[in-house]
């Protein structure tokens, strides 16, 4: 792990970015670990408590590249809400103290297939996207103004869709809880 | 640079951190004594403590001297990890909110582009360390406590957020120290002699944020996740010692940084709302402080004489209040203000 960081660190091309390739080697190792950690711990509250770990350490590696209100976004959405959500229904259904139950299902090593698939295609993607970028050394958060300027003029028709699509969620997230 | 003093980087960053300590106990602990011990004895005619020094002055420290003193007890059946860590998550939210908040024109510890939206992301973090408690515990009490306030958390998160909305679009950004100056700066139907503090304008989204903030707070007549006479204290029942104190300081901590915010929102923060001072003025990193320590005050003041006075809330009419007339009438305000904002 120290390898990859000094190596990290020598890649950067200007003096500035060297914490910032050290720190996203520690978040990232961090965030490995906290991710292993899901899928192998015996509780499901704990599971629950090391991904919030994994979404903290997404929002930070957003910081370092500079984008504040994405960062923002995850933990409002992620750690406010969605695991909240999670921890509240762990613990209104069932929450055992003690692990003891068995919590791997059997088809488990088809989730590790999907995974490894997903992980391919999302790396290959990336590299084959934005491989050859860098980051600017003079990185400044972006403004938020930017952001929403960029998602109502040139994004407009992606955020109105994804718009019906949540809606159209939340009708039927209220048609299946209603049943009257 | 404050107050004409130029600082290197390091001692800025020595010098904002001892800060922050401050920004959080100072207003934590004038709370408890000015409203917990003194305000709520005159309402109820008795004299409150007043053995520890001058009027009962010092008995904030022999308080905490006594939660220090006492065993940190973890039940045999708790999950001693999650148990111990709880408390953390709690006060280290408290820590996170302040950073944001701007105390003058220098006077500030982060200097954030979207400060109300890391404001409001971060205080949602504290509903972690509360369900973390509740169930940590292994007890029942504590258990539902946890739920009842997670609960209510994401109930009136939403008001609160949406609440916030109307004041940003009127002052058109994020940035706190930028609110301060467009409120200061601000004129109605140009006569700018008080400039155009938010509370004027925005007053229906000020209702709806210090109810919000009364039952993120927990505080009466929102207390059902602490309702002591059904739930013991919920979540903090199996607490002691330095745990119990901790989560004692987060809750009138997160009441002092929730009336800073709403100061910085509503009140015009740090600044006199006045066209005529100068808002850059080295003064202000002076008396920036106090002139928020005074409006936390007021708002304080509101918040625990509400706490105070009104009984509480049945679980299902506090569910209601949220859903049903806040969030719709906060939803109609940012509508008004931004036809409003269009039109004029």
């Amino acid at each position: 792990m120290i390898g990859s960081l000094l190596a990290a660190a020598q890649n950067a091309d200007a003096p500035t970015l060297v914490a910032q390739n050290i720190s996203f080697g520690i978040i990232a190792a961090v965030m490995i670990y906290s991710a292993i950690r899901v899928v192998t711990t015996a509780n499901v509250v704990h599971a629950a408590f090391f991904l919030v770990v994994v979404l903290a350490g997404a929002s930070a590696q957003f910081i370092l590249l500079g984008a504040e209100f994405i960062a923002i976004t995850q933990v409002l959405v992620y750690i406010g809400a969605i695991v909240v959500l999670f921890l509240f229904g762990i613990m209104l259904t069932k929450a055992p103290m003690s692990g003891e139950e068995k919590l791997s299902r059997d088809n488990w090593p088809l989730g590790v297939l999907t995974s490894v698939v997903m992980l391919g295609l999302l790396g290959y993607s990336l590299v084959d996207g934005f491989g050859g970028d860098r980051i600017p050394a003079d990185l400044a958060p972006t403004d938020t103004r930017v952001v929403s300027d960029a998602i109502f003029s040139q994004y407009l028709i992606p955020f109105e869709v994804i718009s019906v699509l949540l809606l159209a969620a939340l009708i039927g997230a209220i048609v299946i809880a209603r049943r009257d | 640079m404050i107050l004409g003093v130029d600082l290197s980087y390091w001692q800025v960053s020595v010098l904002r951190s001892l800060g922050i300590l401050v920004a959080v106990l100072l207003p934590a602990g004038t709370f408890v004594y000015v409203f917990l011990f003194k305000m709520v004895s005159f309402m109820q005619s008795r004299l409150g403590p007043m053995e520890a020094g001058p009027f009962g002055s010092m008995q904030l420290l022999a308080e905490v001297g006594k939660f220090l003193q006492k065993e940190d007890i973890v039940p045999e059946r708790a999950d001693r990890r999650l148990f111990k860590l709880a408390p953390y998550f709690v006060v280290g939210t408290v820590l996170l909110v302040y950073l944001a908040v701007p105390f003058g024109p220098d006077m500030y510890f982060a200097n954030l582009k979207g400060g109300v939206f890391y404001i409001l992301a971060v205080s949602s973090i504290s509903s972690l360390g509360v369900l973390m408690a509740g169930w940590s515990s292994a007890n029942k009490y504590a258990l539902i406590g946890g739920l009842r306030a997670a609960g209510q958390l994401i109930a009136y998160e939403l008001p609160l957020v949406l609440a916030v909305v109307g004041v940003i679009i009127q002052a058109g950004t994020m940035n706190l120290s930028e609110i301060v100056s467009a409120q200061a700066g601000g004129s109605i139907f140009g006569f700018d002699g008080i400039g155009n503090p938010y509370l004027l304008t925005q007053f229906i989204a000020f209702g709806i944020f210090m109810i919000a903030v009364q039952a993120e707070l927990g505080q009466t007549p929102f207390d059902m996740p602490i309702a002591e006479s059904e739930l013991v204290t919920g979540y903090i029942t199996e607490y002691s010692g330095l745990r119990f104190l901790l989560f004692f300081i987060g809750e009138f901590a997160s009441a002092g940084a929730f009336a800073a915010v709403a100061a910085t929102l509503f009140l015009g923060g740090w600044a006199v709302p006045a066209a005529w001072a100068d808002l850059n003025s080295n003064w202000f990193n002076l008396f920036g402080p106090l002139i928020m320590l005074v409006k936390m005050m007021i708002l304080g003041g509101l918040i625990f004489f509400v706490r105070f006075t009104f009984p509480r809330f049945r679980e299902d009419q506090l569910q209601k209040l949220a859903w049903t007339v806040l969030i719709p009438i906060s939803l109609v305000n940012i509508l008004a203000t931004t036809i409003l904002k269009v039109a004029f």
